[in-house]
């Protein structure tokens, strides 16, 4: 019976996140306009001097890597809703009543990762539209997409937490995600790693986005695997362990 | 207009009564009672919805209820009176499930609000301060979506919704999304919104806190209507007037301790009932106008001899015409007359030593 509701719940929560986010103009913005402007930029303001010796050229370098990010950037969505509709007060209202507990979180986060899935397949197309290709056949393709909708699901977690744990919508834009602009930036998404200076390879060369950009990079285009397909899973699968019982927590602790 | 009134207990005992104002025995099957649902966990007719026992939260050092007891009967209005900080939101978000207490017991409709909060939130509405509406979703919408949080099926929840924007007069803006409403608007449809699964008892914390006058005038007018079906409600305040206004019995809190309980009259009796003011015509009049009015109340001298104040306890109305006649007999010269009766802001003043609005 409470968990027949545990689900239903979810799913009204989750359809009420995504009723939203259709009707509010700027989410689409930041979640569309702004990874397809990243594309447009990369490919042909920066794109020309970065210089990268795989099959199609810069442009089936870079769409990997943009995927990688708008998955990882699509969490701060989950971050500042949680951390504003904890701040006015939706939560308490929402735990009077006798809605399942797991439905405010795993609604949102259930919504965040269909909107996420939905924005990386729009810059897959955006991609396609001004030069990218998948040369590695539909199977891995379709694994591209899920394991970057994994990264993003991974990051969900991370941003609830810290969301849960501001409860201020303003500190959470500030502050609670400034952690994704190293992690994206500083990785092999935009720029091979090796053209960093030695100290901050390191740092590069070791976090989980370099390992997911380059699974999907491997399975967008047939370049050799090696080890970053198993380092990814055990990232993801890290975050997932370590996060989910943080933002759960964090959740119980909100009031 | 505060209802029909009846016993005060001095520091909050139970207060029996129903409509009639008459005490209800243990045998009696309450009509309003809803009795689908909870039929197993019914607890025995008769019995109060809330009771408060030696209920204490604290927050660190911050001791935000240092032991309140209370009682709300079925079907009456208790208003807890306090200013910012006194520890009425603290209250009731125990009585919510939102909360647990760091000491004491707490029941609603005989639910433990600690060990059976999800047979509390069963029986439960909350509104208030913090409006929990979504503002990208229509007022219809946002009412389906708690009905179907309540587990209402779909077409039920349609039903209560449309029931509920006719009764709160939303029509009209039923379909537009409610970012786009007044504050008084936004009000009445989170009000609604606690009222979609048909609570047995009803929490509301500051209703009316921010809005504008107009908009609390109709906001007391929805909650009237509502206490006249019956519903059994427990609404906090830091306006005086309202609590005078909407409860039965006022319980007025104070840095974490109830200081006071009891109707608004019985609350204004304790500073002193009704002050006849008679302005004299000459300071040399005082003399005879004391000895005029000796047979109808205390009376003193003020102002130099120009103001007479006669203390007539809670018969005001009845006495100021007693006041006048003895004066006019007595060729008393007056330019003035005023009846005052003690706001609850005088009552809070002489409880605490503090004016209301002060934040503690």
């Amino acid at each position: 019976m409470s968990a027949t509701y545990a689900v239903s719940d979810t799913l009204v929560m989750t359809k009420r996140n995504l009723v939203v986010w259709s009707r509010v103009p700027a989410i689409i913005v930041f979640t569309i306009v702004q990874p397809t402007i990243f594309t447009l930029l990369f490919r042909y303001v920066f794109g020309g001097a970065i210089p990268v010796a795989i099959p199609g050229g810069y442009v089936n370098y870079l769409l990997p890597g943009i995927v990688g990010q708008t998955a990882a950037f699509a969490s701060m969505g989950t971050a500042i809703a949680l951390a504003a509709e904890v701040q006015k007060g939706v939560v308490d209202r929402l735990r009077a009543m006798p809605m399942a507990r797991v439905a405010f979180l795993g609604g949102r986060l259930l919504a965040d990762i269909v909107r996420m899935a939905f924005t990386v397949l729009i810059i897959v197309g955006v991609g396609y539209i001004v030069g990218f290709r998948f040369l590695n056949g539909v199977g891995p393709a379709i694994g591209m997409i899920g394991l970057a909708i994994a990264l993003g699901s991974a990051m969900c977690l991370v941003s609830a937490t810290i969301g849960l744990v501001l409860k201020n919508e303003e500190s959470t834009q500030a502050f609670g995600l400034i952690w994704l602009f190293p992690l994206t930036f500083v990785s092999s998404a935009f720029v091979p790693v090796q053209t960093m200076p030695g100290w901050l390879q390191a740092f590069a060369n070791n976090q989980p986005v370099t390992h997911v950009v380059n699974a999907l990079r491997s399975l967008a285009i047939g370049l050799p695997m090696g080890d970053n397909l198993w380092l990814s899973c055990v990232w993801l699968a890290g975050i997932v362990i370590v996060f989910t019982p943080l933002a759960v927590r964090a959740y119980q602790r909100v009031s | 207009m505060s209802r029909s009134h009846s016993t005060i207990a001095d520091h909050c005992v139970g207060w029996t009564r129903n409509e009639a104002g008459d005490a209800k025995g243990p045998g009696q099957l309450d009509p309003g009672l809803s009795l689908s649902g909870h039929v197993a966990n019914l607890p025995a007719v008769g019995e109060p919805a809330v009771v408060v026992e030696g209920l204490q939260k604290s927050f660190g050092s911050v001791h935000a209820l240092r032991g309140i007891d209370l009682t709300v009967e079925r079907g009456t209005v208790i208003g807890l009176l306090g200013p910012n900080g006194a520890g009425k939101t603290t209250a009731v978000r125990i009585l919510t499930t939102l909360l647990k207490p760091t000491a004491g017991r707490a029941t609603v409709l005989g639910h433990d609000v600690v060990r059976a909060p999800a047979a509390v939130r069963s029986v439960i509405g909350l509104a208030g301060q913090a409006t929990a509406l979504v503002e990208e979703l229509t007022g219809r919408e946002n009412l389906e979506l708690i009905g179907r949080l309540h587990h209402l099926p779909k077409p039920q929840a349609r039903e209560r919704a449309d029931k509920l924007l006719a009764q709160f007069d939303l029509v009209e803006a039923a379909d537009r999304t409610t970012k786009t409403y007044s504050g008084g608007m936004q009000r009445r449809l989170d009000l609604a919104g606690s009222l979609v699964a048909e609570p047995q008892v009803l929490f509301l914390d500051e209703p009316t806190t921010g809005l504008d006058p107009r908009s609390r005038l109709g906001m007391w007018q929805v909650i009237r209507d509502l206490v006249r079906g019956g519903t059994t409600l427990l609404l906090t305040t830091q306006y005086l007037d309202e609590a005078d206004e909407l409860a039965d019995e006022i319980v007025v809190i104070d840095r974490g301790l109830v200081i006071a309980a009891g109707t608004s009259d019985e609350l204004k009796d304790r500073v002193g009932g009704d002050v006849v003011e008679v302005s004299l015509a000459r300071p040399e009049l005082a003399e005879p106008a004391l000895s005029a009015v000796a047979a109808v109340g205390d009376a003193e001298v003020a102002d130099e001899g120009r103001l007479l104040n006669v203390h007539v306890g809670n018969r005001g109305s009845e006495l100021l015409l007693d006041v006048v006649r003895r004066l006019d007999t007595a060729g008393v010269e007056v330019s003035s007359l005023n009846l005052r009766r003690p706001s609850l802001d005088d009552v809070f003043l002489a409880l605490t030593g503090h004016a209301a609005e002060e934040t503690a």
